[in-house]
């Protein structure tokens, strides 16, 4: 059959067209073999765009199409649906990209569009040995996996439970709730953070179509979309959580003191424990670690003081494994150690303390009863609130915490509540109140009667240098408005400290085969327009993994996630990557290599009745990546859509002679 | 004088899950580099045939970057392992036909490196604008 080209590039608004002469390549175009018509246009990817494409497939009876514009990870989906609504198999298209790999990374428009020349070329000579692929379809498990049970993963968890479809929310801590526990009132409305929590984390607790796993952790993955296989570890809690009615006097009997987790080390919690009395479950573990039973072998206060014996020290780690369409991860964030920067006296001065631990002193629930105090016990009452402590700072990251100046400010505020003749000071690069309701915030917060300074603090030392500084902290800084230096003494130091991605956030990442960004959040497939997928098929991402946030922007992405988790198992089905290998018979030994060295087990080398053995690849399994095609001794095996003929046409059309 | 205004042809190979998605990156962050490169994507570097470098080399290329995930992050858990033990061989075979095994290079760009793509593009053009013209592009040419 005589092969007919279409060829379409795109200007991309100004995108291309700017550095790459886009007539001449038309031109160009138009003389080589196979081409039957060339165009150009401003955006082939609008609606206009593609009508073109199509107008050209049916009138024309083109039967191979090349589009020369963004990335194919852009848009190479939406070009080969062109092509099938005008009738022709989409793996007669192909693509060629000239922005990414052009005209956004050269500035010659000789040298770029000469580039861009070869880029398409080779593009019009490969699709020459493509062939039409037909794609298979897999079913997909109505089941999601949800890893982390912060206020994201309860989020994502109950809109998908509620659509009634089964969640396995698996939560590494104790009891689900994340960091919103800690929280004390949250900006910007300062509603109580743990009474808008708690109703919800109940709801998870006691959901028919949530299968909560606590003290857990994912070991393993495998699978794909519609149908991953996932291992989860339950650690041992030695309470036997069918019994248990969460009384909770093996906490009380316990004589063995550890600080809490909960409460950032301002408080103690027990050895057998529940981080807080909300928890859910309201099942305690024994902390092996801590534990005297564990460490010397004697105490057993809790078992003696059961009386329902739901303490059991036999208990052993479990492993379960289920079977999940996809997956959410909802991981969320850790807070910046502030030691590393020694020059603002964190451990160092009793009165430094970070914006979590201040939550806890100021929550109700925690150590000091809401009580703001100094170490020694007396009132503050002056406060320095430093910003953006390991933010906005190329030492340690980069990025805007985007809570920070909030939460400041928040502080603020809960000081003078309890404090009203306090002196609150916010230490401050810029203000940043760019959410629903912020702004004005920061407005009432200004006729609160706190100061504000516009500079970064050097240095908290105890040196007084005069009386009034005598037996403070005093807070070194510049202010950038005044342009003076300054020495502000007060009783305490609270630092606004960075969130960052989680000390394990790697191997998650390579666990779920996934990718993180530089500053080592996850990363979503597209910043704008995809921002709760992530390059793997049926992996989700939503809140502080992704990267830091506040509440609403955490809820809002893990009903995105959800969504999209939904349309998984709406759709019902998955359809596999047509590109896999196949055997060519009559070349085929039976030697066994591939069927060795797949890490799929896709190829299986046998006699089919009664024949000389061959190899045949099983479709379903093979993930395409060719490394049987380059190992088969005798060349019978080849990748479809990356076919010897496909990459040596690119090689060859790529050279400048 | 020739020699200064020689300009090294490269063809890499890029991985799709991984380089191939630094180049887009260094694109989208408007990180620059020589316009020397030309990609071929691939499902993975495990996927490169030495017949590809070899052909590229005859074609008249001067310099085959492949470029894939980091060890331990393949898509498909060792193909660039498998082509790392590839490559070596490779080298050796290039070395024997007197090409300089320095022309071919196997390079670990993850898809958050658009900088580093860039910066090996930088490098490897540098090099081999020291080396010269590849001995085969001359007889390509003549
Ligand atoms: C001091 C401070 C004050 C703040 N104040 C406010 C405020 O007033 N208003 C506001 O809107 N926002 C505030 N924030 C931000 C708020 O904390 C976050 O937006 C929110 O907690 C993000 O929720 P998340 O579910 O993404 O993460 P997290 O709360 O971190 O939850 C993640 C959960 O996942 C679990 N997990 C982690 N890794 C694994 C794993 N590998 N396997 C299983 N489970 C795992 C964790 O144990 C945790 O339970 C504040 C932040 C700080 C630091
Ligand atoms: S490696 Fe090639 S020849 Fe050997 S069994 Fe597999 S397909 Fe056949
Ligand atoms: S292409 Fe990869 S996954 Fe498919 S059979 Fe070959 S080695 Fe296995
Ligand atoms: S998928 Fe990138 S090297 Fe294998």
């Amino acid at each position: 059959m005589e092969i007919k080209t279409g060829v379409y590039i795109c200007h991309c608004g100004i995108n291309i067209a700017n550095t790459v002469d886009v007539e001449h390549l038309v031109e160009a175009a138009k003389g080589w073999d196979t081409v039957a018509v060339a165009r150009e246009y401003k955006f082939l990817c609008s609606d206009p765009g593609q009508e073109i494409i199509k107008k050209d497939i049916k009138e024309l009876g083109l039967n191979r199409v090349v589009v020369a514009s963004c990335s194919p990870r852009m848009h190479e989906r939406t070009f080969r649906n062109a092509c099938q609504q005008a009738g022709l198999n989409p793996y007669l298209f192909e693509m060629a990209n000239i922005r990414e790999h052009c005209s956004w990374v050269h500035s010659d428009k000789e040298l770029a569009t000469k580039k861009a020349e070869a880029l398409l070329r080779a593009a019009v000579r490969r699709v020459f040995y493509h062939e039409p692929l037909e794609t298979k379809e897999s079913p997909v498990s109505p089941n999601t996996l949800i890893v982390g049970g912060g206020i994201a993963g309860i989020q994502a968890a109950l809109e998908i439970a509620d659509s009634e479809h089964k969640v396995y929310l698996v939560e590494r801590d104790p009891s689900i709730g994340g960091h919103m526990t800690q929280l004390d009132k949250t900006f910007p409305t300062l509603d109580c953070s743990q009474c808008i929590l708690t109703p919800k984390m109940a709801l998870v607790g006691s959901h028919p179509y949530i299968e909560l796993m606590t003290y857990s952790e994912v070991e393993e993955v495998s699978g794909f979309v519609g149908s991953f296989k996932v291992k989860i570890r339950k650690k041992a809690r030695y309470v036997d959580e069918d019994k248990c009615t969460g009384c909770g006097l093996c906490q009380e009997k316990c004589p063995w003191k550890v600080d809490s987790e909960y409460n950032a080390g301002l408080g103690k919690r027990k050895a057998i424990y529940t981080p807080f009395p909300q928890a859910v479950p309201n099942i305690p573990v024994i902390d092996k670690e801590h534990c005297a039973y564990f460490l010397k072998g004697t105490c057993r206060a809790c078992e003696k003081f059961c009386d329902i014996k739901a303490i059991n020290f036999e208990q052993v780690d479990q492993i379960v494994e289920v079977g999940v369409g996809s997956i959410i991860l909802t991981t969320g964030y850790d807070v910046f150690n502030p030691s590393a920067i020694a020059q603002y006296g964190y451990g160092k001065y009793d009165n430094v303390i970070t914006g979590l631990e201040f939550e806890r002193m100021s929550s109700a629930t925690g150590p000091t009863g809401g009580e703001i105090r100094l170490k020694d016990g007396r009132q503050p009452k002056s406060v320095a609130i430093i910003h953006c402590v390991g933010s906005r700072d190329k030492n340690y990251h980069e990025y805007c915490s985007r809570v920070c100046c909030m939460y400041g400010l928040k502080f603020s505020h809960l000081i003078k509540e309890k404090i009203p003749d306090a002196d609150v000071y916010q230490m401050y690069i810029d203000m940043r109140c760019f959410g629903e309701g912020y702004e004005e915030f920061y407005k009432r917060l200004c006729e609160e009667g706190v100061n504000f300074i516009r500079g970064k603090v050097a240095r908290v030392t105890d040196r007084a240098i005069s009386d009034e500084e005598k037996g403070k902290l005093i807070v070194q800084c510049e202010d950038t408005l005044l342009a003076s230096l300054m020495r502000v003494p007060v009783d305490m130091v609270i630092l606004c400290v960075a969130l960052e991605a989680r000390a394990d956030a790697e191997r998650v990442a390579r666990m779920f085969n996934i990718s993180r960004r530089a500053d080592g959040f996850f990363l979503e497939r597209h910043v704008k327009l995809d921002p709760v997928a992530t390059p793997t098929d049926g992996v989700f991402i939503a809140g502080c993994c992704q990267a830091p946030k506040d509440i609403p922007d955490t809820v809002a992405q893990a009903s995105a996630a959800a969504a999209r988790a939904l349309a998984v198992i709406s759709k019902g089905k998955v359809i596999l990557e047509a590109s896999v290998a196949t055997v060519n018979e009559a070349l085929c030994q039976g030697c066994g290599r591939c069927e060795e060295l797949c890490e799929f087990h896709a190829p299986k080398v046998s006699r089919k009745n009664g024949q000389l053995p061959v190899s045949t690849i099983n479709e379903a399994l093979c993930k395409g990546c060719g490394a049987c095609a380059v190992f088969c001794p005798t060349g019978a095996i080849s990748v479809k859509h990356f076919t010897r003929d496909q990459i040596l046409a690119e090689v060859e059309a790529l050279i400048e002679v | 004088m020739a020699e200064a205004e020689f300009e090294p042809q490269i063809v890499a190979f890029t991985c799709n899950w991984c380089s191939y998605a630094a180049a887009d990156l260094a694109g989208t962050s408007r990180v620059s580099y020589p316009p020397n490169v030309r990609l071929i994507r691939v499902m993975c570097s495990g996927m490169v045939d030495p017949i590809f470098v070899l052909k590229s080399f005859e074609k008249g290329f001067d310099g085959v970057l492949i470029a894939g995930c980091h060890i331990g992050d393949c898509h498909y858990i060792s193909g660039n392992i498998k082509a790392e033990e590839r490559i070596g061989k490779l080298k050796s075979l290039i070395h024997t036909l007197g090409l300089g095994d320095e022309r071919l290079r196997l390079e670990w760009i993850s898809t958050a490196e658009g900088g580093k793509f860039a910066e090996t593009i930088k490098e490897l053009v540098g090099q081999l604008k020291q080396l010269g013209p590849s001995p085969l592009r001359k007889e390509v040419r003549a």
